[in-house]
């Protein structure tokens, strides 16, 4: 029994994917839990059951403190998921690899768990203690991330006639372009920290989007809108560098991309950090963004041709034509998501935004805050939710979906989770078509759209939480081979550390006794 | 004024985006017009509801003394050092139509097509209008001038509650509707109200002070008018359940002034829901434009929430903000004096 379970405790909090399954389950039931207190939960009574229900003590004033506190709780799990990723996908020592991974995993646990608590149940320094703790945790974590990824290092120089990106002396640029976006994280952190830790001195609790209208905004108040904006930015080129991984990016496209990524993430960081100071901050974030976009382009364009071309040589067609081709590129909506959802984001996100800045006098200007709330927090919920759906999709193929479910699981979660943006987006836009008197048949049908989508997101989400907490039950379940192969993978890579080491400790041998 | 239906409004709004070149627009008209095609939800102005008399009087006045009062979301200690009257319930239809055929008979306001200013666009609106002395530019970022000239007090459009007759040059308001608090109107319209009568719109924090009194509870100023809590029969809200919510769907549509009174309206029980100084309606029902000009910016500001809003956005310290020719069916006011 206690072997059962200390195997099952192994997988869990000791491999990659075991890892990401226990962040991704909290993540769930943090959305469930903390889900049922807005939108049509409360219409539907359902708050009022789960606040007394769990006895949270709710006081109208904090809302805003509660809602800041569980989307740090939810970003820091998810930041956990991408470091889980890059430690995996990215050569590091195996010590390296485990440190980080558990420092981390102790920080998003101890801050979740224990901002929760401070934010849903009550206030007192102890739980607000750990919360700071747990993320100091995290960015410790991140510090030591970004000391193994330092591309500097002989071992991970790349020889010059690599398919990937790399300098004339055979410096990895995509190692760059990680150990880049992890610098810039803690940078962002810290601009969080720095102001976070003044609200102890007399600062007050804000939304970003409540101030939006406030001309002369505190620079505590800049700080923290740019800490928000870069934060959920690196997190997006983080996954974007992920998936580049996961689908081995290389060749010309990737020679391109990889300048572009590292160029546009210290641009569009040192933009967002710099609306503290600088009037046109803006133009700089700008700036980046065309570079970080451009490069996901080039990404997104490797990974479709790759999957057209392996899609073509799977048919046995020489002379593919269009319809072929195409159906080439769908066979596998786990592979071809990740990339439709970047281009998806053009049309939900920066679309959007840049629509709304060329309109700026004949929209935002005139129409009433409320309106122009609606477009901001939108905006970012649906960036938020397209980089959930992409770590769903890596972490689905990582756990080894095939078949039939495969094919469902990816289309019911790209088709879904779009129906819902789109729907949103037509939401946050309406007054571009609509009257306010005459919205509401509008209203009804995007409310009625997205909660359809995000309905069924969430069942085929919690259908395959199930399926894997099934699996974790099964003395022979997938999690043991998961287990296994990660097992042998850490085994080999200690092996051929050990041996590195013996050659260099063997050479200063032979230095010595010459 | 007639009722227009909604799949005609966005036709013409097609035509127009047709003919200004932006096919992208038409084609999100198109769809817009096949869902709203498909829908069978009601929509505000398309039924008429019963009138209700609520008992409560929509011309009397309170006196909120001066004094210190729990001031925003972080409870400022502000004082308020003079008394001032303000009114007990939101502007009704009735007493908005009597005062344009007042003001109309008099030459104050006038009748006709009046420019609309948004930034760069110009748009023209049919409806009453008046004389405005402007405001204090600074020319700050994002702030548009309020240039002195006409400015557009209501607009002639679906969702007003007055009707017109053009023989005798008088408004009224739709008798249902008489008590229910007037909407469509710009911030102008607001104020020239207000200054018509000698008075003017209040501002936020005597607003807020009416709203929420000075009472602490565990330190803290009340986030409702009432209280600590919201119920579904406190406000007209969001998905409040309220009687009209049935009639209109859940967006609902504005309730008579005074409604949320303790009384039984066909079964729908109300709390008394009047703020410590006996105003009702002050959160939900509609926002109420404020009279403050801030420097820098050219947005005014209103109080409350209203019918569309969820129930976080009616505690006493949010506001919301628009241009000041901006109007609505979810915005009113109410003045101070």
């Amino acid at each position: 029994m206690m072997q059962s379970l200390s195997k099952r405790l192994d997988y869990l909090f000791r491999s990659t994917r075991g890892l990401t399954l226990v962040a991704i389950a909290v993540v769930s039931v943090i959305t469930a839990v903390f889900g049922m207190l807005s939108g049509p939960m409360v219409e539907w009574g359902v708050k009022e059951v789960v606040v007394r229900g769990l006895g949270m003590k709710l006081v109208e004033a904090e809302r805003e403190g509660r809602i800041i506190m569980l989307y740090h709780t939810i970003a820091m799990t998810v930041i956990a998921i991408e470091v889980y990723f890059i430690t995996e996908l990215l050569p590091m020592k195996r010590h390296e690899q485990t440190t980080i991974n558990g420092t981390i995993t102790i920080g998003y646990l101890t801050a979740g768990i224990f901002g929760l608590l401070f934010a849903y149940w009550g206030h007192n320094f102890i739980f607000h203690g750990l919360f700071l703790l747990g993320q100091s945790l995290v960015f410790f974590a991140g510090l030591l991330l970004s000391a193994a990824l330092w591309p500097w290092k002989k071992e991970y120089r790349l020889p010059k006639d690599s398919p990937y990106a790399h300098t004339r002396g055979g410096l990895d640029l995509e190692r760059l372009a990680f150990f880049v976006m992890a610098v810039a994280t803690l940078v962002s952190a810290s601009f969080g920290a720095v102001t976070g830790s003044y609200w102890g001195n007399g600062h007050e609790t804000f939304l970003a989007e409540d101030l939006i209208r406030v001309p002369h905004k505190t620079e505590l108040q800049k700080s923290i809108i740019g800490h928000l904006h870069i934060m959920l930015t690196l997190i997006a080129v983080a996954i974007t560098l992920i998936v580049g991984r996961w689908k081995d990016f290389k060749g010309v496209l990737h020679k391109i991309a990889m300048p572009l990524m590292i160029s546009g993430t210290i641009i569009i960081t040192a933009g967002a950090l710099s609306v503290v100071w600088v009037e046109w901050a803006h133009t700089i974030i700008y700036f980046g963004s065309v570079f970080v976009m451009l490069a996901a382009l080039m990404y997104v364009i490797y990974a479709w041709d790759m999957l057209i071309k392996e899609g073509v040589a799977v048919q046995g067609l020489n002379n593919p034509n269009a319809w072929q081709k195409i159906r080439a590129l769908l066979r596998d909506p786990l592979r071809f998501g990740p990339g439709w959802q970047m281009v998806f984001m053009n049309f939900t996100v920066s679309g959007v935004g840049i629509f709304m800045a060329v309109k700026l006098e004949e929209i935002f200007r005139v129409w009433p805050h409320r309106e122009e709330r609606i477009t901001l927090t939108g905006h970012w919920h649906i960036l938020s939710g397209l980089i959930a759906t992409i770590i769903l999709m890596y972490f689905a193929d990582l756990s080894g979906l095939k078949g039939k479910a495969r094919q469902w699981f990816g289309w019911l979660l790209i088709i879904m989770s779009d129906l819902a943006f789109a729907s949103v987006t037509v939401f946050s836009m309406k007054r571009l078509f609509v009257s306010e008197v005459e919205q509401q048949p509008l209203v009804n049908w995007t409310m009625l759209l997205t909660d359809l989508g995000l309905a069924a997101v969430l069942v085929v989400l919690a259908i395959f939480m199930l399926w894997r907490l099934y699996d974790l039950f099964q003395a022979k379940g997938y999690w043991t081979q998961e287990l296994k192969a990660e097992r042998k993978k850490a085994a080999e890579t200690e092996i051929a550390e050990q041996k590195h080491r013996l050659e260099e400790l063997n050479t200063a041998l032979k230095e010595v006794l010459k | 004024m007639k009722p227009m239906l909604l799949p005609i409004l966005l036709l013409q709004r097609m035509q127009h985006l047709v003919d200004g070149g932006k096919l992208w627009a038409a084609i999100l008209a198109v769809t817009m017009l096949l869902l709203a095609a498909c829908s069978p939800a009601s929509r505000v102005g398309a039924v008429t509801p019963p009138y209700i008399d609520t008992g409560v009087d929509p011309e009397s006045w309170t006196v909120v003394p001066a004094g210190e009062l729990p001031y925003g979301q972080h409870d400022h200690m502000t004082l308020l050092d003079y008394d001032y009257e303000i009114m007990i319930t939101d502007v009704t239809n009735a007493q908005f139509a009597r005062f344009l055929n007042e003001a109309l008979a008099d030459g104050t306001l006038h009748i006709g097509a009046v420019e609309v200013e948004a930034g760069e666009n110009v748009s023209l609106h049919e409806g009453v209008y008046a004389y405005y002395p402007g405001d204090p530019f600074h020319g700050y970022e994002h702030e548009e001038e309020i240039k002195a000239g006409d400015k557009l007090y209501v607009s002639f459009e679906e969702g007003l509650r007055l009707t017109f007759d053009q023989e005798t040059e008088t408004f009224a308001a739709i008798p249902e509707y008489a008590n229910h608090p007037m909407t469509m109107v710009t911030w102008f319209g607001a104020n020239g109200y207000c200054q018509y009568y000698g008075w003017r719109l209040p501002t936020e924090v005597e607003w807020e002070k009416a709203a929420r009194g000075v009472e602490l509870v565990n330190g803290r100023g009340l986030p409702f008018p009432w209280g600590t809590e919201i119920e579904g029969n406190n406000a007209n809200f969001y998905s409040s359940f309220d009687l009209f919510e049935k009639m209109f769907g859940k967006l609902g549509n504005t309730t008579p002034v005074g409604f949320y009174n303790g009384k039984t309206y066909d079964g729908y029980q109300t709390l008394n829901s009047a703020s410590p100084y006996g105003l009702y309606d002050m959160a939900g029902n509609v926002w109420q434009w404020t009279g403050d000009d801030y420097p820098d910016q050219h947005y005014r500001y209103m109080r409350g929430g209203s019918f569309y809003s969820y129930a976080v956005d009616l505690r006493v310290w949010k506001n919301n903000s628009a241009h000041p020719s901006y109007y609505s069916p979810q915005v009113g006011f109410r003045c101070a004096r």
